[in-house]
């Protein structure tokens, strides 16, 4: 048998969230190698909306939604300096968005749930209540059945494309990028980990599960829980039109490129990724619900992606008691996050040590004391 | 580039940019377009660079033009009636208000 490669940290998983791991500890001077599988894996990273969302993230975990203030508030320059060293423009745009309510209890409810979120988060982020003038005046394509929105102006969006790519162009002059290397087994071995790849083995001295859906099967070998299950999302694109939307709405966009894109759903499916003609209708009626005007627009393509799920749908930021050097990373808004993934959390991998500050996002959470 | 392998007469025409092309009614406009020996149907919207038909069964959406006002409309699977007003299609179009 060949002998091992050796690698000092091995990032497994090369979606958004194990990109941007990668690219920030790279950035450190960390000596890394990122695995990940083919084209037809699962891969919320090439699937989801691009939005960097803020408004009514953490409701019910305080703490999320500071994590999630503070790294959309860094999106500015993180898109700056990640565009400037990869040359790829990242479609970073932050007009605000809204978010449609279609009857007076759901608006009351959605204003409640912001103004008790915006009482216990620490870093602030505004918004506004807005009845259907308030939102004719920013948005005048808005349909008179839209009774109301929250809008932020913290909400933004991207091209998660771009994204992902520059995140790996820039890895890639300083790491070890190998797609086509899924990692079938991970282990302890003597200090550090053991990595079984069809393609050879590697020992490394650290681990770090970024394997989206992966990670469930590979946790507990390494003394770790994943306890996330898959929630389907399904989107739809239209033809590229010029510039009309001028503002983001929670589940509509229109790309840099000129495409609409629009999807809502959640759906429990388990590992199926297959779109469903009812899901689509019912999401191109709530689109045209909202804005008329898309009844003109020609779909092109629909698709669905798998969205990573905890049961409280908070991170899950962990490193192994039994084998420590082994860490988990798994969350659900991989894009709106990625300047914390690429920052401060990847300062502290590159340490060895999560900070304490962030035990909220720890796997205790999901384990139930023997009573 | 391309040629009719059955010659009899054209029986109709249409525009495509200003330019009567001849045809036959209920044609492939896309291939009658390529026989006129017009490569650019349309221009991208990013780039503004020329393009053409590329897979001509529906998929590529290289051959976009506007059929009779109609943006976006893929000329591999508009049928040639006569007297259409066929443009290509420069860059993005403008939502119908
Ligand atoms: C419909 C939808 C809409 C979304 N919208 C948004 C949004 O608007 N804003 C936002 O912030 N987030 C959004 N998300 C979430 C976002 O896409 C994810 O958080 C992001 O993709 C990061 O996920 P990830 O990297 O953990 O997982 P993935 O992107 O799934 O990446 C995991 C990677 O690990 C690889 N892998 C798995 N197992 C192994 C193994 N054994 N060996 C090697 N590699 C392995 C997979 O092939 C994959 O490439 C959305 C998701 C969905 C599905
Ligand atoms: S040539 Fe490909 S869609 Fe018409």
């Amino acid at each position: 048998m060949r002998s091992p490669h050796k690698t000092g940290i091995a990032v497994i998983g090369g979606g958004i969230v194990g990109a941007s791991v990668a690219y920030g500890l790279a950035a450190r001077g960390e000596k890394v190698t990122l695995f990940d599988e083919g084209d037809i894996a699962f891969r919320a990273a090439r699937g989801n909306l691009g939005n960097v969302w803020v408004q009514g993230k953490g409701a019910g975990g305080p703490a999320y939604a500071d994590l999630t203030r503070r790294a959309a508030k860094d999106w500015d320059d993180f898109a700056h300096d990640l565009g400037a060293e990869s040359g790829i423009d990242l479609h970073f745009r932050r007009p605000g968005a809204f978010f449609f309510c279609f009857t007076e209890a759901e608006l009351e409810r959605r204003s409640k749930t912001l103004t008790d979120l915006d009482a216990q988060a620490t870093v602030p982020s505004r918004f506004e209540v807005m009845d259907n003038a308030g939102i004719r005046r920013l948005l005048p394509e808005v349909s008179s059945a839209v009774v109301g929105a929250t809008f932020c102006s913290d909400d933004g969006t991207t091209n998660p494309f771009h994204l992902l790519r520059a995140l790996l162009s820039v890895f890639e002059r300083r790491g070890d990028y190998r797609p086509g290397h899924p990692v079938a087994r991970l282990a302890p071995d003597g200090s550090g980990f053991r990595v079984e790849t069809p393609q050879g083995d590697w020992l490394a001295d650290r681990v770090i599960l970024t394997a989206g859906l992966g990670n469930k099967e590979l946790a507990p070998g390494l003394g770790l829980s994943a306890p996330i299950r898959p929630v389907r999302g399904q989107i739809l694109v239209t033809e590229k039109l010029k510039p009309f939307l001028r503002y983001g709405i929670s589940f509509i966009r229109q790309t840099v490129e000129g495409g609409v894109i629009f999807g809502e759903s959640s759906e429990e499916a388990g590992l199926d990724d297959r779109t469903t003609p009812d899901v689509i209708q019912t999401t191109a009626q709530r689109a045209v619900a909202a804005l008329p005007l898309l009844a003109n627009a020609q779909v092109v393509r629909s698709w669905a992606a798998l969205r990573v799920m905890s049961p409280d749908g908070m991170p899950v930021y962990a490193e192994s008691a039994a084998h420590p050097g082994a860490f988990l990373v798994t969350v659900h808004s991989g894009v709106t996050l990625a300047p914390f993934h690429a920052g401060p959390l990847a300062t502290a991998l590159s340490a060895g040590r999560l900070d304490p500050a962030w035990q909220p996002f720890s796997s205790d959470r999901f384990s139930v004391p023997a009573s | 580039m391309f040629q009719r392998l059955d010659l009899r007469e054209f029986d109709t025409s249409f525009t495509f940019a200003g330019r009567a092309i001849p045809a036959r009614e209920g044609e492939n406009l896309a291939a009658a377009i390529l026989r006129a020996d017009i490569k650019a149907f349309r221009s991208t919207p990013r780039s503004g660079a020329p393009r053409g038909p590329y897979c001509m069964m529906g998929v590529c959406f290289e051959c976009l033009v506007t059929v009779d006002g109609e943006p976006n409309r893929q000329a591999c699977l508009e049928t040639v009636h006569g007297g259409m007003v066929v443009e290509p299609q420069a860059g993005a179009a403008e939502i119908n208000r």
